[in-house]
């Protein structure tokens, strides 16, 4: 069978488990006493496991394997969870995630493990039995029980210990079904284990699979003949779950029964269906200690069963729905322009229709493009908790508002500036546990991440508790470096020393680390936010900390521009950058050292020709007698760009230029406009 | 047949060229162009084709022939240019032709007045000379795009 078109499934699944195992083990590394947490990391390392023998990458699942026996080891208290063991699991999970990472670029998820399982192997003293004996101790033992008389025997040959004849207790009490299937393959299959995981996938959709004889694993290692038992209680009825194994290639008739008093035999099955004996477990003490054995499995089928009503979709797919919306938008102005023309009344009435659907529709794949910022947040525990590690710094990450939803593509660009302001907050801000002593602070430092929406925009934040900005060290720095004048240094306020941080070149960390100090942080971030026409904005205050904050518009597909026309030419210029329009008259411009300035309430306000940045050549047209100005934003800074005509607002979609158009300077993008004409986007921030 | 060459034929400034038709997206009559400020002087804009925005290269200027207007015969052939899309503005799109792999001479000894590295090879058909198009150079715009 060919395993590549399971190939994607596995790596996405996988990369979830390891964000997982990573969140997790953070959490145990939090509170080393929590069950619950290493139940959790105890499921997707054994998840992992399963998926990666079943596609044949037999290094993660033999490190997985050992994890779990490691993990084994923690839950039952023979070993102690020492910030020893959790270091080597945490390699393990690096070791997994390059695996993962080098089977996503194609390789085949080799790397040496030698040494992890050696010393996963010495951290895990008395040897734990590397497979449980197959599952003949509880599946077979069927037969003898019968024998054995009334109490434990039920209508198959299963045989359930305490834990999961209660499961099925509550199950049934809440109004499940219980079926007992015995799932059969086709003997001429050649992967039955696929087959099982697809058996096992299905079934999980549809209820909950509390056992299986053999035990998973062992039918994960194709430990098995032609036919397995599987015990699932649901809600739905027989005929649909033959239909999920059925509906499997190689997965011949199933036998179904429904199992109702659970724990009688058939023949002394009356009326009362409820009737569970609580005490009085018959099994054999050997059993029972095997039974208790595979509770790993139940827990982590159990647990996965409680699935979100969702469909994964390929992210191209949706761009390219974006796109076709995008599409419909266009067209729809470009009826708009015709009707109006017209004047046709149940033309306009229609496109008033037209109009609520496509904005309805636009509004529905916008959100279907949203992804909450979790994504990109998750990752950084992990890389806070490695980096103070290092610096020998005490740091608690506080994420608030993870739930925050972005547009898909804002999401994949915002993870590396992100990065860029922790590692900045985590080495620079964050004092040495014992400056912060001595500086009457507590002696773990907090770095708060943040993310909420404001309006029509999402605000980031990275705040720490640190030492603040020292503002004469920019201050001499940038005049060394030339940035600004002595003179001027003295006169500037504040809050524009520290946006001279974001200027290239400038750092004013004292030892350079390999993470942050070499002067190329803090300009990438801001460059890379106001390509993504976004701002940052700095708030310091020395011995408190510093605050940062990014504040990103929704989505980077659909915008609202301003459309322009200079000489014959229409250009859009982004409305987020727009302050506000205004008109002057050739005389009102002066002109301060060949620069054209206007006086707007006061303040000067500098001037662009858009005709001549943008090389428009003369249309000859006869200008109007005023002069109207666009005047846009960037930080704190404004300019007012000459235009010829305003033409008014309007929902534009951005296409690229392509390629070969690479680099233009002062062009962001192109759009499409009502009358299939493409018009240029003007890239504001780039004029500044 | 399995030897045979399918290529498009145009012409630029009276010379005839040709066109693998296999990189030949479609071809279409000139739509109009925005002008793109700062860009290459051998682009003359983008065109809207069914909704996407591609730039259009102009031959003649590309090879250094003189400019001339585009009139009725002109044509953007539109080329899939390792997945992305780019016009080419030529005088005019002649035919489709097939010709026998052996027919075409890979060394460029064509007496043309315009630089060779734009070519792969000549084909022959009967009398008729086609000079081939080698995108790849053609489409390589070193990028220097002067600031301000």
């Amino acid at each position: 069978m060919d395993m590549t078109q399971y190939l994607n499934m596995f790596l996405e699944e996988s990369r979830e488990h390891l964000q997982k195992l990573n969140e997790a083990l953070l959490d145990l590394e939090g509170s080393p006493d929590n069950k619950s947490v290493l139940d959790e990391i105890f499921r997707s390392a054994h998840t992992l496991k399963g998926m990666s023998a079943t596609m044949g990458f037999s290094q993660i699942a033999e490190l997985t394997h050992d994890m779990e026996n490691v993990l084994h080891k923690l839950r039952n208290e023979e070993i102690k969870t020492t910030p020893g063991i959790l270091d080597l699991l945490f390699k393990c999970v690096d070791a997994l995630d390059s695996m993962v990472s080098d089977i996503a670029s194609g390789g085949s998820g080799s790397l040496s493990i030698d040494d992890l399982l050696a010393e996963l192997k010495t951290g895990n003293p008395g040897s734990f039995p590397a497979t449980p004996d197959s599952g003949s101790a509880v599946g077979t033992t069927g037969e003898e029980n019968s024998e054995d008389g009334d109490e434990s025997v039920i209508i198959t040959t299963i045989e359930f210990n305490e834990y999961e004849k209660n499961l099925i207790k509550q199950a049934i009490d809440q109004g499940f079904q219980c079926y007992h299937l015995v799932v059969n393959i086709d003997p001429r299959c050649i992967m039955k284990s696929a087959r099982a995981f697809m058996v096992f996938k299905n079934m999980e959709e549809i209820g909950e699979i509390i056992k299986s004889i053999p035990p998973v694993q062992d039918i994960e290692e194709e430990k098995f003949e032609n036919s397995f038992d599987l015990v699932v209680v649901s809600r739905e009825p027989t005929e649909v779950i033959r239909k999920g194994l059925v509906t499997i290639t190689e997965v011949t008739e199933p036998e179904i029964k429904l199992i109702t008093g659970v724990f009688k035999p058939l023949n002394e099955l009356p009326v009362d269906k409820k009737e569970v004996p609580a005490t009085g477990d018959p099994v054999k003490p050997t059993v029972d200690a095997k039974a208790e054995e595979s509770h790993p499995v139940q827990h982590q089928t159990i647990s996965r069963a409680k699935i979100n009503q969702t469909v994964r979709v390929d992210a191209a797919r949706l761009d390219n729905l974006m796109n076709l919306v995008g599409e419909l938008v266009i067209n729809k102005t470009r009826l708009e322009q015709i009707g109006r023309s017209l004047q046709v009344p149940e033309l306009a009435e229609t496109m008033e229709q037209m109009d609520r659907i496509t904005s309805d529709l636009q509004n529905v794949v916008m959100k279907v493009r949203m992804v909450p910022i979790e994504n990109v947040f998750s990752r950084f525990p992990r890389m806070v908790r490695d980096l103070a590690r290092d610096l020998g710094k005490e740091i608690d990450l506080i994420i608030e508002g993870k739930e925050t939803e972005l547009d898909r593509t804002v999401i994949d660009e915002i993870g590396d500036p992100l990065v860029h302001l922790l590692r900045n907050s985590i080495d620079h801000g964050i004092e040495e546990p014992a400056v912060r002593v001595n500086a009457g602070k507590k002696e773990r430092g907090t770095v708060i991440l943040a993310a909420r929406h404001e309006g029509n925009n999402v605000v980031i934040e990275v705040q720490d508790d640190g030492r603040g900005l020292d503002i004469e060290r920019i201050k001499i720095k940038a005049i060394e470096k030339g940035l600004v004048l002595p003179e001027e240094a003295e006169e500037i306020d504040e809050h524009s020393i520290l946006r001279l941080i974001l200027m290239p070149g400038l750092s004013t960390a004292e030892k350079v680390t390999d993470l942050s100090g070499r002067g190329v942080g803090l300009d990438a971030v801001k460059n890379k936010i106001e390509s993504l026409s976004g701002s940052l904005h700095i708030e310091s205050a020395p011995g408190t900390g510093t605050k940062f904050k990014i504040q990103l518009p929704l989505t980077l597909a659909i915008i609202q521009a301003l459309l322009v026309l200079i000489e014959r030419e229409i250009y859009a210029i982004p409305l987020s950058f727009i302050a506000e329009t205004t008109s002057v008259l050739p005389q009102q411009i002066n002109r301060i050292q060949e620069q054209e300035v206007i006086l707007i309430r006061g303040d000067v306000l500098p001037l662009v020709r858009l005709n001549e940045v943008l090389q428009v050549p003369p249309s000859g047209i006869p200008r109007e007698e005023e002069i109207n100005i666009v005047v846009v934003r960037k930080g704190e800074k404004r300019i007012g760009l000459i235009v010829d005509t305003l033409i008014g607002q309007q929902e534009i979609v951005i296409k690229p230029l392509g390629k070969i158009l690479g680099g233009i300077p002062v062009i962001a993008g192109a759009t499409i406009l009502g009358n299939g004409q493409v018009s240029l986007i003007i890239d504001v921030a780039s004029l500044f | 047949m399995e030897n045979d060459v399918q290529l498009v034929a145009c012409t630029v400034d009276n010379e005839e060229y040709a066109i693998d038709i296999r990189s030949v997206q479609e071809i279409i009559r000139l739509l109009d162009i925005t002008r793109v400020p700062h860009a290459s002087p051998y682009i003359s804009g983008v065109i809207n084709l069914r909704g996407m925005v591609i730039p259009v290269m102009n031959l003649r200027k590309r090879f250094g022939l003189p400019d001339q207007k585009p009139d009725e015969t002109a044509r953007i052939i539109i080329i899939n240019c390792n997945g992305s899309m780019v016009g080419i503005l030529v005088d005019s799109v002649s035919e489709v032709i097939r010709i026998p792999r052996q027919n075409i001479e890979h060394t460029p000894s064509c007496s043309s007045n315009v630089n060779t590295e734009f070519f792969s090879g000549i084909g022959k058909l009967g009398s008729r000379l086609l000079i081939m198009l080698n995108l790849d150079n053609i489409f390589e715009i070193r990028t220097d795009h002067q600031g301000f």
